[in-house]
């Protein structure tokens, strides 16, 4: 039977991962109005940026060889250099496009990234070992927890933090903190609209390419798909926590990660390959109950 | 004499008989003169022609973007399998079928409207829980939808198969049979979208607190749209079913959905035509493509293009559409046997635009 103990670890991890992929689209929502369904591809493209290009079943380490101080900034520089380029080539050409259309084509754009991996890589996931000795357990509290779990706990807290005291401190912080409340009102008063857009497709880049290290290292496999479940998760968050708001998408991860790991404990065998099926029946009767999400954003009121 | 209004009015109804034409006279010259993989090529799209005008009821009249419909279309596709397999079939791979079910062996007509019944049963259900949720929102629960069906069916061993496809349903569609479902979902989806709920719908995809002001019931007319999409849609699944013989529940997930938005971006979401425009479009381009891929003898060398080159380019020209085109090949607007003088002039070469 798994302890009390061992179950918050496996929630507070998982929970971690989806809250950092909730905050890169809450980043970006927050800004533009853009819900970008290419996050899941940065997340591929960042774990595939580990390997030697070929489409053979064995995966050769490319930059994965690198030392792991060396090797975070480098994947963690190209997912943000991704996620602007893919600013720079397809949003920045929609300024004025309705959210609707730039949400398509975001997704044509996930398509167009998934199928070019798809292409150079092949279609079979491949495994890969990053840091292996991270998957050994040590005791805590009655419950073994591997070590990666710990360091998903503390590198989430150390990001949200990072990013709170990003977005209280700093100039450019200020600056997105404005554009999320009212983006014509902040150009109006001189908030650069391209540097503040570019600087939160920077931050989403980088946490997607967090989350591919920690999926990468947790389950040792490199699939063209991996990003697909974990971004749809994540958008549930940012739509559960209040689409636009970053602690309601932070909170809103933690939530699924828990109600995850708990019905993977507690429903009855035969139930669960059905698990993410309850999960989502969970997410649509939870935005019947709060239809604008948990944690409701001023700038998500509509103005007549 | 009428008066502007009616004979706009009438006029709206001669845009199905436009399309039903062109789509006609695409299939008698397919059968005619084409080999056997153009019709073929002429029975998948017009099959694609259902999807797409059954997504349209929904989304082109409401304006907002469903991911879900491919989940009505495995339940589309799955209903009719259970409902015309043959009972020895079903006894090996789908063992836990109900009694009932597993010795029916219905006619196809009826089990292809049984399975849009089902289909549009299900929109009910689930649309009258989505629904309740207003633009972006709505998108990503659909999106939840999708999965929740993906992984019941992925799942669901004795009655789905799970992902061990389900094989020997008879291949019984062939250009005519999905023409005739063709031109009912297009006439269907202009004579609501031309109804008094389809025009408030419209309004409130315009303004939705302009048109809620004005006394409209969204959710009402959200979800009655939602009801006739589904069962298109359901519809639409089982003749894919139908047409390839074999049913997987990866055929029925995100690259389906990527296609038909894409049809439907890049047609113009905003008209019926360009529902239409769209798949003809796009059909016509993934065909081109296909025959790329599989290599292009000149001379003596082939030139054969990168798998993969399919679903980038058409990534591609959805995106330029979007940027350069935002509403659309025909730009939201219907084909017409003549425009009203109100409100602009009629813009050139119209007809010409697919």
């Amino acid at each position: 039977m798994t302890s009390l103990a061992q179950l918050f670890f496996d929630a507070a991890a998982l929970g971690g991962i989806y809250a950092m992929a909730a905050l890169g689209i809450a980043l970006i929502f927050g800004v533009m109005n853009l819900v970008n369904f290419a996050h899941g591809e940065y997340i591929a493209f960042c774990v595939f940026a580990l390997i030697v290009p070929s489409t053979d079943a064995a995966a050769v380490m490319f930059l994965g060889k690198a030392p792991a101080l060396l090797l975070i900034p480098l994947i963690l520089t190209i997912g943000a250099l991704v996620a602007m380029a893919s600013e720079y080539v397809v949003f920045r050409h929609m300024r004025k496009a309705s959210p609707v259309a730039m949400m398509i084509s975001s997704f044509a754009l996930g398509f167009i990234i998934q199928n070019a991996l798809l292409a150079v890589y092949g279609g079979r996931p491949k495994a890969i070992s990053l840091w292996p000795e991270l998957n050994t357990p040590i005791d805590i509290a009655g419950a073994s927890v591997p070590l990666l779990q710990l360091i998903v706990i503390l590198t989430t807290l150390a990001v949200v933090t990072g990013l709170a005291a990003l977005l209280r401190k700093t100039r450019i912080g200020l600056e997105m903190r404005a554009a999320a409340e009212n983006f014509t009102m902040a150009r109006l008063l001189g908030v650069r609209a391209n540097v503040v857009i570019t600087g939160a497709f920077a931050l989403s880049g980088a946490l997607a390419a967090a989350v591919a290290l920690i999926m990468v290292t947790q389950t040792g496999v490199a699939d063209v798909r991996m990003g697909g479940h974990i971004m749809l998760v994540a958008f549930i968050a940012t739509v559960i926590g209040g689409l636009g708001s970053l602690p309601g998408a932070v909170a809103a991860g933690f939530l699924i990660g828990a109600a995850s790991v708990l019905l993977q404990a507690f429903l009855p065998l035969d139930a669960r390959p059905f698990r993410d099926a309850f999960l989502y029946t969970l997410v649509i009767v939870s935005l019947l109950v709060r239809p604008q999400g948990l944690f409701v954003p001023n700038s998500a009121k509509p103005r007549v | 004499m009428m008066n502007k209004h009616a004979r706009t009015r009438l006029l709206a109804y001669s845009t199905p008989l436009i399309l039903s034409a062109i789509l006609l006279a695409l299939v008698v010259a397919v059968t005619l003169f084409g080999d056997k993989a153009l019709a073929r090529m002429a029975a998948e799209t017009l099959i694609r022609v259902v999807l797409v005008v059954g997504l349209w009821i929904f989304a082109g009249n409401s304006g907002v973007i469903s991911f879900g419909h491919a989940g009505y279309m495995a339940i589309g596709a799955y209903c009719s399998a259970w409902l015309t397999l043959k009972p020895q079939m079903k006894a090996l791979f789908l063992p836990d079928l109900p009694a009932w079910l597993a010795g029916a062996e219905w006619p196809m007509l009826p089990a292809a409207l049984a399975s849009g019944g089902l289909a549009a049963l299900v929109a009910l259900l689930s649309g009258a829980a989505i629904l309740r949720l207003t633009g972006i929102a709505a998108s990503i629960a659909s999106f939840a939808f999708l999965a929740i069906v993906n992984t019941v069916y992925s799942n669901w061993e004795g009655v789905t198969g799970a992902t061990s496809s389900v094989v020997g349903l008879e291949r019984y569609v062939d250009q005519w049979v999905a023409l005739a479902w063709a031109v009912a979902a297009i006439v269907v989806a202009n004579v609501y979208a031309n109804s008094g709920s389809g025009l408030a719908l419209r309004a409130t995809r315009e303004d939705e607190i302009a048109a809620r002001a004005s006394g409209i019931d969204m959710y009402r007319h959200r979800l009655l749209s939602l009801v006739i999409s589904g069962f298109f849609t359901g519809v639409s699944g089982a003749l894919l079913g139908h047409y390839i013989g074999v049913l997987n529940p990866d055929n029925f997930y995100l690259g389906i959905t990527f296609i038909s938005l894409a049809m439907l971006v890049v047609g113009g979401i905003g008209s019926l035509s360009g529902a239409v425009t769209g798949v003809l479009a796009l059909s016509i381009l993934i065909e081109l493509l296909v025959r790329g891929e599989q290599g292009v003898g000149i001379g003596a060398a082939t030139f054969a293009l990168p798998g993969g080159t399919q679903e980038i380019a058409i990534g591609v020209v959805m995106i330029l559409v979007l940027i350069l085109r935002p509403s659309g090949l025909t730009g939201g607007r219907e084909f017409r046997l003549a425009r009203p003088a109100w409100p602009k002039p009629a813009p050139r070469n119209q007809i010409k635009t697919n």
